[in-house]
C-alpha cells in the first residue's frame, strides 16, 4: 500500500458506509477487474486460451470470461499463438480497432519471440508491431500460466495512474 | 509394379525417346517398389492425360506435385509427378527436368482438377510457372512478395520486403544457425545445435557438450 495510487481506506465496519479512496485507485480496480480479452487465437496456444476460459481454470474468477470477438468490445488482447507475416498486419489492424485503453499479453514462445520459427515467414515477436505487456513464457503456457500473466496485468494496471490515462493512447501505453 | 511397366511401355509407345529407361527403386523393409521415368518436358501433359485415360493403366488420382532445386547443376529444377491409381493399384512418379533459364512446364489442370493447388504452391516455392494453367497466382505467400523461399539460394532467415497496406517481411535473427548436427556417439550428441563458435563467449561454456 505504500503506492499512492492503490491506497483503499474503510470508513467504518459497516459495509454500507462510504469508502474513501482516490480516484486513480478506484478506476484502476474498475479497470483490473474486468478485462474483455480480444481472444487473438493464431495457432496451438489458442487451445490452451480455450481450457484457460473453461470450466476447470475459469478465467473468470479473474473477471476477465467475457471474450469478445469484436475488436472493438474489448480491451485485452491475448495474442496465443505464431504471428505470421501473413497475418502480422491483420493482428496490427485487429489492435488499432480497439478502443483505449488497451493492454496486450503475448502468450507463448511464438507470440513473445518468433519461438522455435527462425524462419522468413514468421514475425520475430508480436512486441514488433504492438505494445505488449505482460509475456508469457511456454510452449504452449499451461493455463496457470497464463492466469499468472492476468493476475500480473492486474497488479500493472493498479500501479497506472488510470485518472491520466482515461483518454490513454496505444502510444502512450508503449512507453 | 507390373502397373507401373506397362505404363512406361505405353509412355514409350506412344512418345518414343521423349521417355527415358525408368529407374526401380525396391526397399524389403519398407516393401516399397516403385518406378520413377523422366519425360520430356513438352509431352508431360499428353503423357498424363494418356496414363489416366487408358483403361488398363487408369491413374485416376494424382497424389503429389513436388518442385526440387538441384542448384549448380543442369537442368536446376525437376518437377516431379506421383500419380497412384485406385481401379489398378498402380504407382508411378514422373519426372520433368526444368532449365533455371526458361522455367516452364505444361499444366495438368486438364487431366487432374487437383493439380491447380499444387502447382500454385510450386510455382509460390520455386518461381516455376505452369502454362495453361487457369488461376497461377501465389497459394501460401501474398502477391506482391518478390521472393521464392524453397531455392536454394533464398536463406533460411529469409530476406526484408514491403508489399504496403498487405504485408512486410524481415530477415530473422539465426544467432549461429539454422541448426545443424555434429558427429557424435550417443544420440543426444547428434541433436541439432547451434554452431558453438557462433555462440557469444559467456554462453559457450553453458552450452558443453553432453
Amino acid at each position: 500500500m505504500a503506492d499512492k495510487t492503490t491506497t483503499v481506506g474503510y470508513a467504518g465496519r459497516l459495509e454500507d458506509e462510504p469508502i474513501i479512496t482516490q480516484l486513480d485507485a478506484a478506476v484502476d480496480w474498475v479497470r483490473k477487474n474486468s478485462l474483455w480479452p480480444m481472444p487473438m487465437g493464431l495457432a496451438c496456444c489458442a487451445i490452451e486460451l480455450m481450457s484457460t476460459a473453461a470450466s476447470r481454470f475459469d478465467i473468470s474468477r479473474f473477471g476477465a470470461e467475457v471474450m469478445r470477438f469484436s475488436p472493438r468490445q474489448s480491451d485485452l488482447m491475448i495474442v496465443a499463438g505464431t504471428v505470421t507475416y501473413k497475418m502480422a498486419l491483420s493482428v496490427k489492424r485487429i489492435w488499432d480497432q480497439m478502443p483505449d485503453p488497451k493492454w496486450c499479453i503475448a502468450m507463448g514462445a511464438c507470440a513473445s519471440t518468433g519461438g522455435m520459427y527462425r524462419s522468413y515467414a514468421v514475425l520475430q515477436g508480436v512486441d514488433k508491431i504492438l505494445p505488449v505487456d505482460v509475456y508469457v513464457s511456454g510452449c504452449p503456457p499451461r493455463p496457470e500460466a497464463l492466469l499468472d500473466a492476468l493476475i500480473k496485468l492486474q497488479e500493472k494496471i493498479s500501479r497506472e495512474p488510470g485518472l491520466k490515462n482515461l483518454k490513454k493512447t496505444a502510444a502512450a501505453s508503449a512507453t | 509394379m507390373a502397373i507401373a511397366l506397362a505404363a512406361v511401355n505405353a509412355l514409350t509407345k506412344r512418345f518414343g525417346d521423349k521417355v527415358r529407361t525408368p529407374v526401380a527403386f525396391s526397399d524389403k523393409v519398407t516393401g516399397r517398389d516403385e518406378l520413377s521415368v523422366t519425360v520430356a518436358r513438352d509431352v508431360i501433359a499428353e503423357a498424363c492425360e494418356l496414363l489416366k485415360k487408358e483403361p488398363a493403366l487408369a491413374f485416376d488420382f494424382l497424389v503429389d506435385i513436388s518442385g526440387v532445386d538441384n542448384h549448380d547443376t543442369d537442368p536446376r529444377f525437376w518437377v516431379d509427378y506421383l500419380l497412384y491409381s485406385f481401379k489398378t493399384g498402380g504407382l508411378l512418379r514422373l519426372k520433368v527436368a526444368v532449365p533455371e533459364e526458361d522455367p516452364t512446364v505444361p499444366s495438368v489442370v486438364n487431366v487432374w482438377r487437383g493439380a491447380e493447388w499444387h502447382e500454385r504452391e510450386c510455382y509460390d516455392m520455386f518461381g516455376i510457372k505452369f502454362m495453361g494453367h487457369p488461376d497461377l497466382r501465389r497459394i501460401l505467400m501474398w502477391e506482391g512478395y518478390p521472393f521464392n523461399p524453397l531455392r536454394k539460394d533464398f536463406p533460411l532467415e529469409g530476406k526484408p520486403s514491403n508489399v504496403p497496406e498487405v504485408a512486410f517481411t524481415e530477415a530473422a535473427p539465426l544467432q549461429g544457425g539454422p541448426f545443424v548436427t555434429v558427429p557424435a556417439e550417443h544420440a543426444c550428441g547428434r541433436e541439432p545445435r547451434v554452431r558453438e563458435n557462433a555462440l557469444p563467449e559467456d554462453m559457450r561454456s553453458k552450452a558443453k557438450k553432453p
